[in-house]
């Protein structure tokens, strides 16, 4: 059991001409292996900001971060091996697959740099990872990313963070970018992966149907702030802050919507 | 409310590409006066294609290979699409049909102010207006989409996302045209700003009884907002019903299986197996 401690993290960012800005305010939270907690918020509530502190590519200005009660190494070996146990899955396929490389570039790329297989294994290990996001190896490898639609560049990118064989996953909006009847193909092979890997998943995204499927847990925030957080259906179906209210007010819910507005009424 | 404004007769459009892709195949269909439209459909499913091709704002290896498009203007005149000279088609656009483009942030110039692109659509639209008469009928516009005036001399940059699009908005409204075309307009969009933007659609079409055509992929949405939706899938819409109907009583297999694809929000637990 691995456990990701988030402790009192603040992050102030000194913004030209008008002072400073609290990006982060004292948020803490802890995420085991085999866990997934839903991050939700709008635009501006910090979302990236943690995603960003988690992957050290920021500095918090106050709090620590601690992976199985050690502080994250800030260079050198130990930060790679940090980085090599947590991996992070982008909000957009088509950014974040290099256009010059084939897909079994991007594949080899982390396999070689961490190490992860002897060199002979390289192409079985490749060939292997494709086939667990359920991708035709012979079909993709040799392809480049704009020769794939975009549910397929996803599955590459997250085959990618596999490589790896992080224990801790970051998925900032994995699906938003695609088409809505190929989002929860994603969505549950992500599931499956982490049920057999026993992944911890932290999923950020702005849209709380899929966060309440997907996770255990879900905590809000709003302008740096944890609001409300606990079990997924309560936080969704029974939120109590009104903030989150406010977001599970705003969300489409045809269900509701044709509940409460009678037939053939006006809109 | 069953008075047409645009009809739509056996329009085909063909990516001259080899192999030729059919990208619309026979689509009739009717919008009428002051409702909102839901085109549905994944990614190439024809109905961006379908939008841009009755305003003929298609290019090349697009063809429109048969079909026609009528207007019916609120002043009586029919008018055949088709048959207008690139002069009066230009005139027509924007005059009658306009748009509100996926994405704000590419859509306005960086490098004028959001006043000034305003001021463009009646400088090439109603050359007669003087520019203080300009001037006013933009501050009005920023006023309607309650942007405010005071914003006319913002560069995009300067504003949200939300309100960017808001100024995509008033530049389509700015003609008082019958129908807008809007595709993906929210789609950027995190869903309280989301939500603001689509009461304001609601509202200044109840107040200004203009049309609109709205291009999503996002079902939920839709529902939500249109009267009547039309699902495309291969270039043909296999359904078209209202909004509720739609929701209710899909008859369609693939408008069931579009309806299955989506997480309901308060719906039962178990969609993604864990």
């Amino acid at each position: 059991m691995t456990t990701l401690e988030f402790q009192n993290v603040t992050k102030i960012y000194n913004v030209r001409g008008s002072g400073q800005m609290k990006a982060l305010d004292d948020v803490s939270f802890t995420l085991h292996s085999h866990q997934t907690i839903g991050l939700v918020g709008q635009s501006g509530s910090g979302k990236s900001t943690i995603a960003k502190i988690l992957t050290q590519l920021e500095t918090p200005t106050h709090g620590r971060i601690l992976l199985d009660g050690s502080p994250i190494p800030r260079s050198g070996r130990g930060l790679r091996r940090y980085r090599q146990q947590l991996r992070m899955v982008f909000q957009d396929p088509f950014a974040s697959l290099n256009p010059y490389h084939s897909i079994r570039h991007h594949i080899e790329r982390p396999l070689k740099l961490d190490r992860v297989v002897p060199a002979k294994e390289i192409d079985d290990e490749v060939r292997r990872l494709l086939e667990r996001v359920k991708l035709d190896p012979d079909a993709v490898l040799e392809r480049r990313p704009h020769e794939l639609s975009g549910g397929q560049r996803q599955r590459v990118a997250i085959a990618r963070a596999l490589a790896s064989r992080p224990v801790m996953l970051i998925a900032d909006e994995p699906v938003s970018m695609l088409d809505v009847s190929l989002r929860l193909g994603v969505l549950n092979l992500l599931a499956d992966l982490q049920r057999e890997q026993g992944l911890g998943v932290l999923y950020i995204t702005h849209d709380l149907a899929t966060a309440r499927h997907f996770s255990d847990e879900i905590m809000v925030l709003n302008q740096g702030r944890v609001v409300e957080y606990g079990p997924a259906d309560d936080v969704i179906l029974h939120p109590e802050d009104p903030y989150t209210r406010e977001l599970r007010a705003a969300s489409p819910d045809p269900e509701e919507f044709f509940r409460t507005h009678a037939a053939g009424g006006a809109r | 409310m069953t008075d047409t404004l645009l009809s739509i007769r056996d329009f085909s459009v063909v990516y001259d590409v080899d192999p030729p892709v059919e990208a619309v195949t026979h689509v009739t269909l009717d919008v009428h006066r002051g409702e909102i439209i839901g085109l549905a459909g994944e990614s190439g499913s024809g109905k961006t294609t379908l939008a841009y091709g009755v305003q003929r704002l298609l290019k090349p290896p697009a063809v429109i290979t048969g079909g026609s498009v009528v207007f019916h203007d609120e002043d009586g005149t029919d008018i055949d699409l088709h048959s207008l000279e690139t002069e009066q088609m230009r005139r027509f656009r924007w005059d009658k049909i306009s748009m509100v483009f996926q994405g704000a942030m590419n859509a306005l110039n960086p490098v004028a102010t959001i006043g000034s692109q305003l001021e463009d659509v009646f400088e090439v639209h109603r050359p007669q207006l003087g520019r203080r008469q300009r001037r006013a009928a933009v501050a009005e516009l920023l006023e309607i989409v309650k942007v405010g005036a005071q914003r006319a001399r913002s560069y995009p940059h300067e504003l949200s996302g939300g309100m960017r699009q808001r100024v995509m908005i008033a530049m389509a409204l700015a003609l008082r045209p019958q129908l807008m075309v809007m595709d993906e307009p929210t789609t950027a969009l995190d869903v309280l700003v989301q939500r603001e933007i689509l009461k304001q659609i609601s509202q200044l079409r109840h107040e200004f009884g203009f049309s609109v055509i709205f291009i999503t992929h996002d079902l939920p949405l839709l529902l939500e907002i249109s009267d009547r939706i039309a699902v495309m899938r291969e270039g043909a819409i296999v359904e078209l019903a209202d909004a509720r109907e739609l929701w209710t009583n899909p008859q369609h297999e693939y408008t069931k299986s579009l309806l299955r694809s989506f997480p309901r929000l308060t719906g039962e637990r178990g969609v993604v197996v864990r």
